[in-house]
């Protein structure tokens, strides 16, 4: 690499950056906007922010969300280590290419697919055997649950590929018994891929939309349900400080998780 | 670890016994331990020496327990180790790697076999700081692997494998990882530590000098097997097949023919020698094809005409090496043959490229081999 950048490259490079980030700039600068209108800039104000505090609608849209975040990353970690462990350690196992198939597929499965199946799915199991009763919070975390799975299974195969087995073997030398071993050795090396496995669902459950809104019920809206349908009224500047807070906790969420997924360099 | 030692009178056995052991990695394929009998005795620092690929690593897997027999025993102390897992044998393995916990700082690296087993807390305490200090770090116990020289973790692995006082030690590489001034080094600590502690060692290598500057006695393997059981010594000046001549140490080799045989000596007729050569050995039947094996060191520059086993050649190359010179020489029939000689003078006058040459070794110098 030489040090400088070309003219061009760089001309470029702005560009490119002005393309994805300026809309969201404009977002964070406008929700610190003293006008009500979001396309003119009439000062600095935080006014927005504290109006933001009194929105009881939104206050119970953020709880609910949290909640269900929660729920549905605790989930996906337990099903996705499992699938992540079962990937990495049974290398030959009766169908373990359907398998991994089959964990991965929400990654990559359009979300209205996976909304719409699994409203019809739980519609069916409520005629059926009558629960779940209604759509509404367990719906949605447990549609979460499938996304986040995904997730954290890569996650943590990624990070078990990269374990020593030898250490594993020595435990067991120095006298440690199997259940043992992974509680003392195992489970304490990949403890950052867990960590960063469940913000990572923690995050796709916060931001998720289209799957929320199949799988939802009535007094079930999550923040972005909020969010999404009050834009439809009319921009509010409160919104842009919304999203603004919402932004920022992602941010922080996703590079915690990005700094635990890296810390393997670290421990070898 | 404790054995489970078994009330019953211990029966006459040896310390370790393997018993005609087979592993098979694929059923049906190549044994990866095909047949192995090996009996060691406490105290001994034993060897198995190969190539890689010679089942070597595998044989101490299973005797660590992460490899099940697929036929034969192997018995500790008399003890049959059959079903018994890794966590409950008398053995304690030092991984190539070391495999040090690396959340864990060297004491708690130590002190993790007799945490297993659930020894006072004092004790565990003073066993750790004795087992540091054997092994020199003392004022380490605190860092984590990761704050350890490569030099520092082999000592913590050996530490953490001597800690449990083991009836064995088994070592897989215990060299290889580390530079070689420090190896050189860290051989005559090894060999003074397992004096000192009285352990048995059991240690893998592909380093044929690792081997014999370390163990009291070797066994060579190859593809599965045992091909040599013997002392350093026995191993390098008499080797019992071409394979452990060549693996062990340069050596030439001569294809011959057995003419006949006079005062213990033996005349080899060698067309790639130009010769009649006569090697020590007892008599074979004239007409049996055989292979004289002579090492580099053990050829003579000579300038006498009445030498025995004289050869003539034209020096090709040379690689001065300090302490000795090895040159290769072509014979008159073409054969190449690699000479030693030790640089015993500061001015000696090293020989030149095309020089003609004679060489000679002694009768005794010379092994003969099965072809």
């Amino acid at each position: 690499m030489t040090g400088r950048l070309s003219l061009f490259l760089a001309v470029m490079l702005a560009v490119g950056y002005a393309f994805l980030y300026g809309p969201i700039v404009s977002l964070v600068v406008y929700s610190f906007n003293a006008s009500r209108l979001v396309t003119v800039w009439a000062g600095f104000s935080t006014h927005w922010y504290v109006e933001l505090l009194h929105n009881q609608a939104i206050h119970d849209a953020a709880l609910i969300s949290l909640e269900i975040a929660v729920t549905a990353a605790t989930g996906a970690l337990l099903l996705g280590t499992l699938a992540g462990y079962a990937l990495q350690r049974y290398r030959r196992f009766r169908g373990r290419a359907l398998f991994s198939l089959l964990v991965t597929a929400p990654l990559v499965m359009p979300e209205v697919i996976t909304g719409l199946s699994l409203l019809l799915l739980f519609v069916a199991l409520e005629q059926a055997i009558g629960w779940p009763a209604g759509r509404g919070m367990l719906t949605i975390a447990a549609a979460h649950v499938t996304l986040g799975t995904a997730y954290v299974a890569v996650v943590v195969e990624a990070r078990l590929a990269a374990f020593d087995r030898s250490l594993e073997e020595a435990a067991l030398d120095l006298g440690a018994r199997p259940a043992k071993v992974f509680l003392v050795i195992t489970l304490p090396l990949i403890a950052p891929a867990l960590a960063a496995g469940w913000l990572l669902a923690f995050t796709l459950s916060l931001d998720d939309l289209v799957i929320a809104s199949f799988t939802s019920g009535p007094s079930s809206s999550t923040l972005p349900m909020v969010i999404f349908s009050s834009v439809r009224l009319g921009v509010s500047p409160q919104i842009n400080a919304l999203a603004t807070l919402f932004l920022v906790t992602v941010a922080v969420l996703v590079t915690v998780a990005g700094r635990l997924m890296n810390a393997r360099a670290q421990d070898s | 670890m404790s054995a489970p030692a078994a009330a019953a009178p211990a029966p006459p056995t040896s310390h370790l016994r393997i018993e005609d052991v087979v592993k098979r990695f694929a059923p049906g394929g190549a044994a990866a331990v095909d047949g192995v009998s090996l009996d060691i005795e406490a105290g001994e620092f034993f060897a198995l020496l190969g190539p890689s690929g010679c089942g070597k690593t595998t044989l101490l897997r299973l005797l660590a327990g992460f490899e099940t027999p697929d036929q034969g025993r192997i018995l500790i102390d008399g003890a049959d180790m059959e079903g018994v897992p890794p966590y409950r044998r008398p053995v304690n393995m030092m991984f190539q790697s070391y495999a040090l916990f690396p959340h864990m700082t060297a004491a708690e690296n130590v002190a993790f076999g007799l945490r297993q087993d659930r020894l006072p807390r004092a004790e565990i305490a003073a066993r750790v700081a004795a087992m540091l200090d054997l092994v020199k770090l003392g004022h380490l116990a605190r860092r984590k692997p990761h704050q350890l020289s490569g030099g520092e973790r082999q000592r913590v692995a050996l530490a953490r494998a001597l800690a449990q006082e083991p009836k064995l030690v088994l070592l897989d590489e215990p060299l290889a990882a580390l530079d070689r001034k420090l190896r050189e080094e860290t051989r005559f600590e090894l060999v003074r530590i397992q004096r000192r502690v009285g352990i048995t060692f059991l240690m893998v290598t592909h380093d044929q000098e690792e081997a014999m500057s370390m163990a009291t006695r070797i066994a060579v393997m190859s593809a599965g097997r045992i091909v040599q059981l013997g002392t350093p010594q026995q191993i390098y000046e008499a080797p019992a097949s071409r394979f452990v001549a060549d693996f062990i140490g340069g050596v030439n080799l001569f294809a011959g023919r057995v003419v006949g045989a006079e005062r213990g000596l033996l005349r080899v007729d060698c067309a790639e020698a130009g010769a009649q050569l006569l090697v020590e050995h007892a008599a074979l039947a004239p007409g049996s094809d055989v292979a004289v094996a002579v090492r580099p060191e053990k050829i003579t520059l000579t300038p006498e005409p009445e030498a025995r086993n004289r050869l003539e050649g034209r020096v090709l190359g040379a690689a001065y090496r300090g302490e000795a010179s090895t040159y290769e020489v072509e014979l008159a029939g073409g054969k190449l043959l690699r000479v030693t000689l030790t640089n015993t003078q500061r001015t000696i006058r090293p020989l030149a490229a095309g020089q003609a040459v004679t060489l000679a070794f002694e009768p005794a110098a010379a092994v003969v081999l099965p072809p």
